[in-house]
């Protein structure tokens, strides 16, 4: 089954990253208020159904994929 | 003296750390693979090293602290061993929650390298206990995500209970922002956890003990451990 998961900045941890790109936008005279900057993690795991590869995946975020003192994730089954 | 320094795929400061601890300071400086699942018997000291552990994917340190030997240098650090984590070292020990926080790219988002100057928070610690309260240091750094970062409870918390123990000052020892090269919360450049036996820092002092390569105040903290050790 394939899962994914969109892992991005709490709100409040300075991503400056995305305030380069923010500025880089500004550059070109685009109108954006705010930029930040996330990662995505598409897995592929054996999974009985939704639910099973939901848990499954929290498991992994709680483990690894995501560090709970900067980041969140929210999990997409497809 | 023996002291274990774990190399990780991609550690770049492992052989700093050796040359530090066993040429310049005479202990015996072993090395482990980081598949290995057990310290040298008679560990006393553990060095995690600087570099790019796992090439810095995912998080820095996120992979590292997985590895077989993390599981036994929690161990020994839950029997009240002495763990230092240097630079990525500190990510390391942040990421396997044997300290708290984490590391975020430097603000400017460019890799710094050059000496910086530390005002000591805490002396009397295992980690300090050779050096004076307030005495400053000129150590280098060389880091992309040195940002130290923590959400603002657990920053007073640890402010509280004088968790810092190191911070970013200028050559007078005065704290302000100016002085933080990498946008870290409150100019913490290393911290403790609670028992007093983990130290994670971004700054190298095993690149700063010796002046042919520009300065020997690393040594303090080496020599501190060392004084601390001797009177086990």
């Amino acid at each position: 089954m394939k899962v994914r998961v969109l892992v991005s900045l709490k709100p409040g941890i300075l991503d400056p990253q995305g305030k380069a790109v923010e500025q880089g936008l500004h550059g070109f005279g685009f109108q954006v208020e705010q930029v930040r900057i996330g990662r995505l993690i598409e897995l592929e795991l054996p999974a009985a159904d939704r639910a099973e590869a939901q848990v499954r995946a929290q498991a992994m975020c709680d483990k690894l994929l995501v560090n709970p003192v900067m980041e969140k994730a929210s999990i997409e089954v497809l | 003296m023996r002291v274990a320094i774990p190399t990780f795929p991609g550690s770049n400061c492992d052989h700093d750390a050796l040359h530090a601890c066993g040429e310049v300071m005479g202990w015996d400086a072993r090395s482990v693979w980081h598949r290995s699942e057990a310290l040298p018997d008679g560990t006393e000291l553990v060095i995690i090293p600087g570099g790019f552990s796992y090439g810095d994917y995912l998080r820095c340190g996120a992979i590292a602290a997985l590895s077989p030997i993390m599981a036994d240098i929690r161990r020994f650090a839950d029997q009240g061993g002495l763990v230092v984590g240097i630079c990525n070292g500190f990510q390391i020990l942040c990421e396997a929650q044997m300290l708290p926080g984490a590391l975020l790219p430097n603000e400017s988002l460019r890799f710094i390298h050059k000496d910086v100057h530390l005002r000591l928070e805490r002396a009397g610690l295992a980690f300090t206990g050779a050096m004076a309260a307030g005495q400053i240091l000129r150590i280098p750094i060389a880091h992309a995500e040195g940002n130290y970062t923590l959400d603002q409870a657990g920053l007073e918390a640890l402010e509280a209970r004088g968790g810092v123990v190191f911070r970013y000052c200028s050559a007078q020892g005065d704290i302000h922002a100016d002085f933080t090269p990498n946008g870290a919360a409150n100019g913490i450049a290393g911290i403790i956890n609670e028992r007093g036996n983990v130290l994670g820092m971004m700054p190298h002092p095993e690149r700063a003990v010796e002046e042919v390569t520009g300065g020997t105040d690393g040594l303090w903290l080496f020599r501190s451990i060392e004084g601390m050790l001797s009177k086990v």
